[in-house]
């Protein structure tokens, strides 16, 4: 589904990604660690294609297609989601607006008619239990206001609306309570299925205990510097970063 | 980052004025120029009573000894009035069978800019009486609202058929000799429309005028009077369009609000005449003076006004807040693109004791363009507990156009409460990109972002037209940034 090689960017200059190779399978999920600073929010924004980064070298392959030429709005409708480290607030833009306008605008990228006003209210009744999310946030405006935890169940509730192919979800744990953690991670477990993939940016091994990866990856100073399956989660866990680093 | 921004913005595609076109008719125009035989002949022609002529000419030989005021944020260029037709009226093609027979090519023209004039097929609750240069075509659902009082009608209709109303409420509110530009419409107005609403009665539907200018130099000087009397209530839209032309055109129009006792008074403007192309060339001046007067007790008077368009605006809608208790309120969303100059707000004049004002402004700026707000709030020395709230936000898109905000406040009663909020924003490259990572273009994500921000005050205008506002929010800000 995805394919990375030797992908670099800059922003104001300044190499932030500096020679990334991954590839992503229908089915798989992944999970991105590494220390604070290393790139791992950079690499998300770079796929979502955030103009901001400058992409120097490499080549993204997406289902067939160059990635890279593709616009912010054409990678989304072509159903690549990004989930937030930080959502963003829209003051006075109710969520339910919102949301009509993501559908549609989705939806009209793919020469699909608009949706129609109570197969949207369904839907979004649908897709707030599997998050569990709060109905009044959903007549609020977008973020504004939202306690840190609320926004990323919200990201999580847009991503259930959407049905992307391939979600990265940026550090969607941080900010949870316990049993937020757990209902949150467990919608994501429902979404999954063999034609998507997930790539959950964390720096926690406990989230890997409810959504769990088939491969880890461990992302330092613009590389992957080391990748294996859960069990590295749990290595990394127990002796940090540094005994890799020291490898390098 | 701000490079970034700047870019993302000025990627979003022009868009043309979509009300740019002409209709092609025959108009009934005088020649060029200003002078006592100009007024005299719009009184001539419009078949005036003596008072109304010389209403008129004093309002002119006043004017003469008037100077234009110098605007500080506004660049004016020099007008040349005697480069203006005064009077002009669209001649029908053929003799009519009736007054309400409207030419075919009039129907055309308001039926393209969405204002069709069969009442059967009017947006239902809707009154409107369209004006096009400098006089009013058709004013539909007379009867209706006749059978409950309501006088709904062109001013020059107002002034054969009901004098005395006219003649006590004219100028009540403007002063002829107000200011320069309210100078010159009474001298030269044309027409526009008069409502006059009965002691207790509720009118049933939105009343509303729509303003078009079509021939080229012609001034368009419309005067829209209303009078609400003991109890009762009206609302009121006025939504205005032009061609789109390489000269300048002025629109210096009065709007007169007489609030009686315990009546109330809605009115919305949606103006979206000819801002110019994206060189700041051509445009309509939009000097305006629009006042109410509250002059019973437990009156109400609201503005709701929408400004997307003119190369420049000028423009401070007032109420005057005489009776107790009585209740005011300004909400204003101007916004200003590629070289558009808009100097707008509102005065708040509290005499009345217990009397009460809002106002809510938001501005936007894009382009090189230049938006201020100015308002005025005073409070008498009789008027005890005097309250008013303002708030003023401007949002800035890119960083070549100009937001300010001046607060006047003149207060001579110490029981005056007066609050002052102000805040500038900008649109986020991160929310431009939140959207366009849900999918949402550009465009679009500035359309929903400015109407976020604008809601308080679209959440005032009726339904039908809040709609229509925030489509034209958007359309206004499409090509932006440059
Ligand atoms: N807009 C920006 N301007 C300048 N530098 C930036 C910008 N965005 C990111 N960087 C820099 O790029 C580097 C990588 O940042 P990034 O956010 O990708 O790290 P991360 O791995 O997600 O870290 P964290 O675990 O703290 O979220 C950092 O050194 C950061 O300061
Ligand atoms: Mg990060």
């Amino acid at each position: 589904m995805l394919s990375i090689k030797n992908l670099k960017a800059n922003i104001n200059g300044k190499e932030i990604l500096k020679g990334i190779n991954l590839e992503v399978k229908a089915g798989e999920v992944h999970a991105i660690m590494g220390p604070n600073g290393s790139g791992k929010s950079t690499l998300a924004s770079v796929l979502a294609g955030r103009e901001i980064f400058e992409v120097t070298d490499g080549h993204v392959e997406y289902m067939g297609e160059d990635l890279l030429e593709l616009s912010v709005e054409e990678r989304a409708s072509k159903g690549i989601f990004l989930g937030f480290q930080y959502p963003v607030e829209i003051p006075g833009v109710s969520m339910v607006n919102f949301m009509k306008a993501a559908v549609n605008a989705q939806r009209k990228h793919r020469g699909e008619e608009p949706i129609n006003a109570s197969e949207f209210l369904k839907l979004m009744r649908e897709k707030k239990d599997i998050v569990e999310l709060d109905s009044k946030l959903t007549g609020r405006s977008v973020n504004e206001g939202f306690s840190g935890g609320e926004k990323k169940r919200n990201e999580i509730f847009q991503m259930a609306m959407l049905e992307p192919k391939l979600s990265i979800l940026d550090e969607t744990d941080s900010g949870l309570d316990i049993d937020a953690l757990r209902i949150v991670a467990n919608g994501v477990t429902k979404l999954k299925n063999k034609d998507n993939a997930t790539v959950v940016i964390t720096h926690y091994q406990r989230l890997l205990d409810y959504i769990v990866p088939d491969f880890v990856h461990v992302l330092y100073k613009g590389k992957i510097i080391k990748s294996g399956t859960k069990e590295l989660a749990l290595e990394l866990e127990e002796k940090g970063y540094d005994w890799l680093i020291k490898d390098l | 980052m701000s490079n970034d921004q700047d870019k993302i913005l000025e990627e979003v595609t022009g868009s043309d004025y979509k009300y740019g076109f002409v209709t092609d008719i025959e108009n009934d125009a005088i020649a060029k120029g200003l002078s006592e035989d100009t007024v005299r002949l719009i009184s001539e022609k419009k078949k005036e009573p003596e008072w109304l002529l010389e209403y008129r000419l004093n309002a002119y030989r006043h004017w003469l000894t008037m100077e234009q005021k110098e605007w500080a944020h506004l660049d004016i260029p020099e007008i040349d009035f005697q480069n203006i037709i005064y009077y002009s009226a669209p001649k029908p093609k053929k003799e009519l069978a009736s007054m309400d027979e409207v030419d075919p090519d009039l129907r055309e023209t308001f039926e393209k800019l969405g204002i069709p004039l069969d009442e059967q097929k009017l947006l239902s609750g809707v009154a409107v009486d369209a004006v096009m240069d400098s006089v009013s075509v058709k004013t539909t659902f007379k009867q209706n609202l006749a059978e409950l009082g309501i006088i709904f009608c062109s001013f020059s209709e107002a002034v054969q058929e009901y004098p005395d109303l006219v003649k006590k409420y004219l100028g009540s509110v403007v002063p002829s000799r107000d200011n320069y530009y309210a100078a010159l419409n009474s001298a030269v107005f044309s027409d526009g429309s008069f409502c006059y609403i009965p002691k207790g009665v509720r009118c049933p539907m939105e009343l509303s005028t729509y303003f078009r200018i079509n021939a080229a130099n012609t001034g368009q000087f419309e005067r829209t009077l209303i009078v609400a009397d003991e109890g009762s209530y009206v609302s009121y839209l006025e939504g205005c369009t032009a061609p789109q032309r390489d000269e300048n055109q002025l629109h210096a129009a009065i709007v007169e609000i007489y609030v009686h006792k315990d009546a109330e008074v809605k009115y919305s403007t949606v103006q979206n005449w000819y801002p110019g192309d994206k060189e700041g060339k051509g445009g309509i001046y939009n000097f305006v003076t629009k006042r109410g007067m509250l002059h019973g007790d437990n009156s109400k008077l609201s503005w709701t006004q929408v400004e997307t368009g003119s190369a420049i605006t000028w423009k401070y809608p007032s109420c005057i807040l005489k009776g107790n208790n009585s209740t005011a309120e300004f909400y204003s969303v101007a916004v200003t693109n590629n070289y558009q100059q808009a100097d707008t707000g509102t005065k708040m004049i509290h005499i009345g004791k217990n009397t009460k004002s809002t106002i809510v402004s938001k501005g936007i700026s894009a382009g090189k363009s230049n938006n201020s707000y100015r308002g005025l709030v005073k409070v008498a020395k009789g008027a005890e507990n005097a309250r008013n709230f303002s708030q003023c936000d401007s949002m800035l898109l890119g960083d070549k156009c100009g937001a300010h905000t001046y607060p006047y406040l003149e207060v001579d009663n110490p029981t005056a409460i007066v609050e002052h909020e102000a805040t500038t924003s900008k649109i986020g490259e991160d929310q431009i990109f939140y959207c366009n990572q849900r999918g949402i273009e550009t465009e679009d994500a500035i359309g929903l972002i400015v109407n976020g921000y604008a809601k308080e005050v679209l959440n005032q205008l009726p339904m039908e037209f809040a709609v229509e506002a925030q489509k034209l929010l958007q359309i206004s800000l499409e090509g932006s940034v440059g």
